[in-house]
């Protein structure tokens, strides 16, 4: 189908894209890559009154080092996240997360702050995000504010993002060294995950000393396993340990608590592989 | 809204309604047709084009969006009359059957391509993952973009292009001339 009748705004800075926001109100809405946005138009799910474009706004693609963080402007594109080094030596859960998203096509259009914007909960990204501490840096109208993930996810589609404000950054601390998996499980090409899990360890000698596990598609937002990083820490990372471990992982929805048990140890089995 | 759009070396300005999709925009403005539209949805890949070089599906973007950019498509690629090489592998590997979702596999081929020159199985149907095609069962396809990766190789062009070492060096001007 063909999209419903909008405004179309092109803004050349930041303050200008928030101003924008702002003089259209809350029927405007943000559009980055566009490849989650324009199937919702074309399928008249959604009907914004003005779509301002912030394909522009140059200064928010990149990955920038950060000292103890990456900066991942909103922009990059899942193509751009896949081949950066910093993001590889850094996060590696992120690009091989990312390495699973859709298909290239929509890789290479499709940005790293437009999937956690849209926040489906199918979504790849969100429970990496989450399980790895990130921090969204976000523009509105009264300055900068920023808002740890595990406040950002609020709902199906639904994020801590007010109507006349703009995510411009991720903060991702370093996680150098680490090993990680993304396990996925789909039917066919480019579906959405079932269920999956993202799990990022760190083993010195043999013991898991920190762990990271994220849930995806398992409740109406991303979901920390925190009860199973807390059964990795400090034990061996043996077969045994993991899966003791993944029996923790819940989705509260008997066949998807099995997937997610299933899954959550086959992620942990080929991180701690590395 | 106004829009420049370079498209297949030819610059076009046109004045366009946001909600026009770029697939609608190449088809309907500019007849090319070559660019067809598939499943509507974004899942089948055959509205495959390059913008700036880089494979994109053009029901998935707005005719806007591309303003300023350059867009490649499958009626851009053949050269004084010859076929792309990925076009010609296409041909001879016969990489299809009904030929709908063609342009969109030899896009995506050549990007594929320029990220890997030399890509194995796995990775050919890996690379072709947005592109669905409902004929083949994708053996004749994989077979033409690996067939397609041995004739771009440095020194596979057609012997008339080929020039030895020697005759580049007997050309260049003998210093005191």
């Amino acid at each position: 189908m063909i999209p419903a009748e909008f405004k179309y705004l092109f803004p050349s800075t930041v303050d200008e894209a928030v101003r924008m926001l702002a003089e259209e109100g809350e029927d405007a809405k943000v559009i980055a890559g566009g490849q989650s946005l324009v199937p919702v138009l074309r399928m008249r799910l959604a009907a914004p009154t003005a779509l301002i474009d912030i394909g522009g706004l140059t200064e928010l693609t990149g990955v920038r080092d950060d000292g103890d963080s990456l900066l991942i402007g909103a922009m990059t594109t899942h193509y751009e996240v896949q081949r950066d080094h910093l993001v590889q030596d850094h996060a590696l859960l992120l690009k091989l997360v990312t390495d699973t998203i859709a298909d290239p096509q929509i890789r290479h259009r499709g940005t790293f702050g437009g999937s956690l914007c849209h926040a489906d909960p199918a979504g790849d990204l969100l429970a990496p995000v989450l399980a790895l501490d990130a921090v969204m840096i976000i523009a509105g109208p009264s300055g900068r504010r920023e808002v740890p993930a595990s406040e950002f996810f609020v709902d199906y589609f639904t994020t801590a993002l007010g109507p006349d404000e703009i995510l411009l950054d991720v903060r991702v601390p370093k996680y150098t060294g680490w090993s990680a998996h993304y396990e996925k499980l789909n039917r066919v090409a480019q579906a959405w995950s079932i269920v999956a899990v993202a799990a990022a360890v760190q083993v010195r000698d043999g013991t898991v000393s920190a762990a990271r596990v994220g849930l995806t598609n398992v409740g109406s937002g991303p979901v920390r396993a925190v009860d199973v990083e807390a059964a990795l820490v400090g034990q061996p990372a043996s077969a045994e340990v993991i899966s003791e471990a993944a029996l923790r992982a819940s989705s509260g929805d008997g066949y998807k608590d099995n997937l997610a048990r299933v899954l959550t140890g086959r992620a942990l089995t080929a991180a701690v592989a590395g | 809204m106004h829009i420049s759009v370079n498209v297949d070396g030819v610059t076009y300005a046109d004045e366009v309604e946001p909600r026009l999709l770029l697939v609608h925009y190449l088809r309907e403005r500019l007849s090319k047709t070559g660019t067809v539209v598939g499943c509507d949805t974004g899942n089948c890949g055959a509205c495959t084009v390059h913008l700036d070089g880089h494979s994109v599906k053009s029901c998935q973007m707005l005719a806007v969006q591309a303003n300023g950019h350059d867009v490649t498509t499958i009626e851009g690629l053949a050269r004084d009359g010859k076929l792309h090489p990925v076009q010609e592998a296409f041909h001879s590997n016969h990489a299809l059957q009904c030929g709908f979702c063609t342009p969109g596999m030899i896009m995506q081929a050549i990007d594929l391509l320029a990220d890997e020159s030399d890509p194995d199985d796995e990775t050919v149907r890996k690379g072709l993952e947005g592109n669905l095609c409902r004929c083949t069962g994708y053996q004749n396809i994989v077979r033409a973009v690996q067939d397609a990766a041995q004739r771009m190789k440095p020194g596979a062009g057609p012997d008339q292009e080929r020039h030895s070492d020697e005759h580049v060096t007997a050309k260049q001007p003998v210093g005191g001339e």
